[in-house]
């Protein structure tokens, strides 16, 4: 009765979009409404552009968004979304405010009456600013000593020089500085409808959901503020730049690479070519030195789209003693993948992995929700999927090769490592030009 | 607010071999996720093992009759799926998350190891390095690394099975060999010791054809006598201090023991409610009183379960909170206001609209969680492991709107300082 031969996938059918519905409002807000009933909720994104805001004052304002309005306190805003079911919080990146959050789809008029009223009516209450100035410092103290947000700062710093994604934490003394009366200017400033866009999924009827949504936020008006930044300098390979950590008991190895957008011709072929070497489990490197050499427990790569720029990332947090044979594997399987094309079952490995991961990825309200949101920060839609998955599809191994060549090379690489430096800096010369950075 | 329940279909069946199997169709998206778990945890290991049923857990992943190393993860990756799997101290288990047209392949992938691993020394020493790092990346390499989950049972707890480090010192990793994992598969990994779950877009007859298909040939084992565990509740606090060299800023934790959450269901879910009333938002009372009045915290969180798995846990089990603090934080302050409000809630029960609002709130946290079918394949896999009862994951946003203010009031009294077990973090480095 047991069989010993692996079965056969049975092949997707085609992707099916769910419904949506998109307007426009007079005030210049986008609302994407899409139905997913199969929980009796409703998921939330709102993106207001954020770029060039200053950031120690945008981030704390992120932070105090919900602290009161006019006729609410913080407390009141929380009691009020949780009698719903709901619940808002809200983040910063470089490029955006976003909103996120998700309420008992009956509670909808409600979540957004209240997100209305923060938008609208923000009252930055002295008392309440300065609890969350002394929290965010206090976060930002831990993120300090936190090896990944080192790492990633120092990366950044490496990547992007003087351009303002290099800093995207504000200094503990920054924060200090701020106060209330110039998170009320940022607000009147940036918090504005024209060019952001609000996403809602889950068990909605579209048009309506998108009705309400123009009845709560219809008093949000004002223009945005054009808050688009330059293109992202080219990267400059150079030596690896060292961060000394002293004691680490693991080195943080990150190394940026070119990448391009979703909507450039490369980027299908970009994608796999990554899957290959690093992008998943089963790619060569993850294989490589974890399954085989057993260096390290997480290694990843990924393509990171930021509006002005595209990069892809590799990272992996390595036991001290082995930092230098782990560089090591790293350039060869970089070095292999950029002179050599990939083998056919690889390849198709890992394209179906792509055409999977973008069906899993809108199978669920919140899934979606982070999909149609991410998407129309770059002037994208939910239609991108199927254009995309067919993309994936076509592509051949030759533009595997020649993308994997182009930007994969391990000369085109710019690596930071934290790490012990005195215990790691002679096996890392070994192998490339150091140059430390203390 | 009226709480608003899922009616997630639940068929069940047991093969004749003793696995127990929970189906749960819902054909919203084209995907299915398929859990097995087996019965045995952190609490099972023998002494001079710590760690080794994670250890094991790896292992899993490392080769079965049919499978090479890396094949399992070929496989499911190359079908357009994602696998993992988890170590808790009363469970193990393993998941994939497909388009629904792998279903079988996972079905095959699961029974293939379910029969046994095929490990190699060089595979064990592999994965023994891989753990290592697990380990040092989320406990040794950072802040707060281990706080509480590792560090608080040991205060809490006196019997090496509740109190162990679950990840394991690297000298009893070091020692692990084959003949400890086949003894530990022969006794633990019984396919009577098991219950496999698929959730999602599949047609229920036809899988259960699969299903006898690929593991009615799994040999018979009953399942082991599971241990109890249970140890007799603190009569004095116990209390521990230690300094983490990379922390810049104190934390304090707090657990208390809990009635047993499968025997004694009724009067366990209140203290899950009563985690929430105190910690969930902005709104509530601790967040409120110490994070926003007193400003003595600068987060505080509340849960049931070191693993924040408050309803797959077994007995004995606690129930946590844990603050941050801001420089020259004072844990004992921080404590003796956690008393002040545990006893303002004992005597002078809730606000109007306090319950419900949080009631509402945990629906909606439940109801997402059920709409990945990981989240419902995994949840329903040891509610049938642990209580034969998968349908609880539809049950659970009702019963806890059920939960009454007397009830959250009896919890919070319960609460005593005497019954408690406290660990609070000196920063050692510099800010």
């Amino acid at each position: 009765m047991t069989t010993n031969v692996l079965p056969d996938l049975i092949p997707d059918a085609k992707i099916k979009l769910p419904r949506q519905a998109e307007r426009t409002l007079a005030s210049g807000l986008t609302v994407i409404a899409i139905r997913r009933p199969a929980v009796p909720l409703v998921e939330l994104r709102l993106r207001v552009p954020f770029g060039r805001a200053p950031l120690s004052r945008a981030t704390l304002l992120s932070q105090a968004l919900f602290t009161g309005t006019g006729s609410m306190s913080s407390v009141d805003i929380a009691a009020e979304l949780q009698a719903v079911g709901g619940g808002l919080s809200a983040g910063l990146d470089p490029d955006w405010l976003l909103v996120s959050g998700n309420t008992l789809a009956g509670g909808l008029e409600r979540t957004l009456e209240i997100l209305a009223g923060v938008l609208v009516d923000p009252e930055y209450p002295a008392d309440e600013v300065a609890t969350e100035r002394d929290r965010l410092v206090d976060n930002i103290q831990v993120a300090l000593r936190q090896p990944a947000h080192m790492a990633r700062a120092a990366l950044l710093k490496r990547i992007y020089g003087r351009h303002p994604y290099a800093v995207q934490t504000p200094e503990p003394d920054q924060v200090r500085a701020v106060r209330p009366a110039q998170l009320r200017a940022l607000h009147a400033d940036r918090v504005r409808p024209e060019g952001a866009v609000l996403v809602l999924v889950g068990d909605i009827n579209p048009d309506l959901a998108i009705d309400a949504a123009d009845k709560a936020l219809g008093s949000w008006t004002g223009p945005g503020k054009d808050g688009k930044l330059a293109s992202v300098p080219a990267l400059e390979p150079g030596p690896l730049r060292l961060v000394d950590r002293p004691g680490a008991v693991q080195s943080s190895l990150r190394m940026a690479l070119p990448a391009v957008p979703r909507t450039d011709p490369d980027y299908a072929a970009l994608q796999l070519a990554n899957l290959v070497f690093g992008g998943y489990f089963s790619s060569r490197w993850v294989e490589n030195i974890r399954e085989d050499k057993g260096y390290t427990y997480g290694p990843h790569t990924s393509i990171e789209h930021f509006v002005a720029g595209s990069t892809l990332v590799v990272a992996a947090e390595v036991a001290t003693e082995v930092t230098g044979p782990s560089l090591l594997e790293t350039f060869y399987e970089l070095g292999r993948i950029a002179t050599l094309p990939p083998g056919e079952e690889e390849l198709e490995q890992a394209r179906r992995y792509a055409l999977g991961t973008l069906r899993l990825g809108m199978s669920t309200q919140a899934g979606l929700a982070g999909l149609a949101s991410v998407y129309a920060s770059f002037g994208l839609r939910l239609d991108y999927l199927p254009e995309h998955s067919a993309a994936l599809s076509a592509v051949t191994r030759d533009e595997v090769t020649a993308a994997a060549a182009r930007y994969l090379a391990p000369a085109s690489a710019v690596t930071v490592l934290l790490g012990d430096a005195d215990v790691v800096a002679g096996p890392l010369s070994a192998l490339t030009a150091v140059e430390r950075s203390d | 607010m009226k709480i608003p329940a899922t009616k997630y279909p639940v068929e069940r069946l047991t093969l004749p071999n003793g696995l127990r199997v929970v189906l749960t169709p819902d054909r919203s998206a084209p995907v299915v996720g398929v859990a097995v778990v087996y019965d045995v945890g952190i609490r099972s290991e023998p002494e001079g093992r710590t760690g080794f049923a994670h250890l094991f857990e790896h292992l899993m992943f490392q080769g079965s009759e049919n499978l090479e190393k890396l094949a399992h993860f070929r496989h499911v990756q190359g079908a357009g799926g994602s696998f993992n799997g988890s170590t808790h101290l009363d469970f193990t288990d393993y998941f994939e998350v497909l388009p629904a047209g792998a279903l079988e392949r996972a079905l095959f992938l699961e029974a293939d190891r379910m029969r046994g691993p095929k490990l190699t020394e060089e595979n064990l020493r592999n994965q023994v390095d891989v753990v290592k790092e697990e380990i040092r990346v989320n406990v040794m390499n950072r802040p707060y690394g281990g706080f509480p989950w590792l560090k608080l049972p040991p205060v809490m707890f006196s019997t090496f099975a509740n109190a162990h480090d679950g990840y394991g010192s690297f000298g009893d990793l070091d020692s692990a060999t084959l003949a400890d994992a086949t003894e530990f598969f022969d006794r633990y990994y019984a396919c009577g010791n098991a219950t496999l779950t698929v959730a999602g877009d599949f047609d229920v007859a036809h899988t259960v054809k699969l299903i006898e298909r690929h593991f009615g040939d799994v040999a018979a084992r009953p399942a082991p006598e599971r241990p109890n565990f249970e140890e007799p509740d603190l009569t004095a606090e116990r209390r521990e201090v230690y300094t983490d060299r990379l922390a810049p800023l104190p934390a304090v934790a707090a657990g208390w023991r809990v009635p047993d959450p499968i025997a004694d269901f009724a009067a366990y879910l209140p203290y899950v409610v009563l985690a929430e009333v105190l910690t969930d938002g902005d709104a509530s009372r601790l967040v409120e009183r110490l994070v926003q009045r007193d400003r003595s915290a600068t987060t505080v969180g509340g849960y049931l379960g070191f693993m924040g798995d408050e309803y797959q846990v077994r007995n004995p089990t606690a129930f946590l909170l844990q603050a941050h603090l801001p420089p020259g934080g004072d844990a004992e302050k921080v404590l003796r206001t956690i008393d002040e409000e545990l006893d303002r809630l004992a005597t002078g029960g809730l606000a109007p609209g306090e319950l419900s609002r949080t009631q509402a709130r945990m629906a909606t946290h439940l109801l997402r969680d059920t709409d990945a079918v990981l989240g419902r394949a995994l949840p329903m896999a040891v509610l049938e492991l642990q209580r034969g009862r998968p349908e609880l994951l539809n049950e659970l946003p009702r019963l806890v709107a059920d939960v009454t203010e007397d009830q959250i009031a009896t919890a919070a009294a319960s609460l005593r300082p005497a019954r408690r077990a406290t660990l609070e973090v000196v920063p050692g480095a510099g800010q």
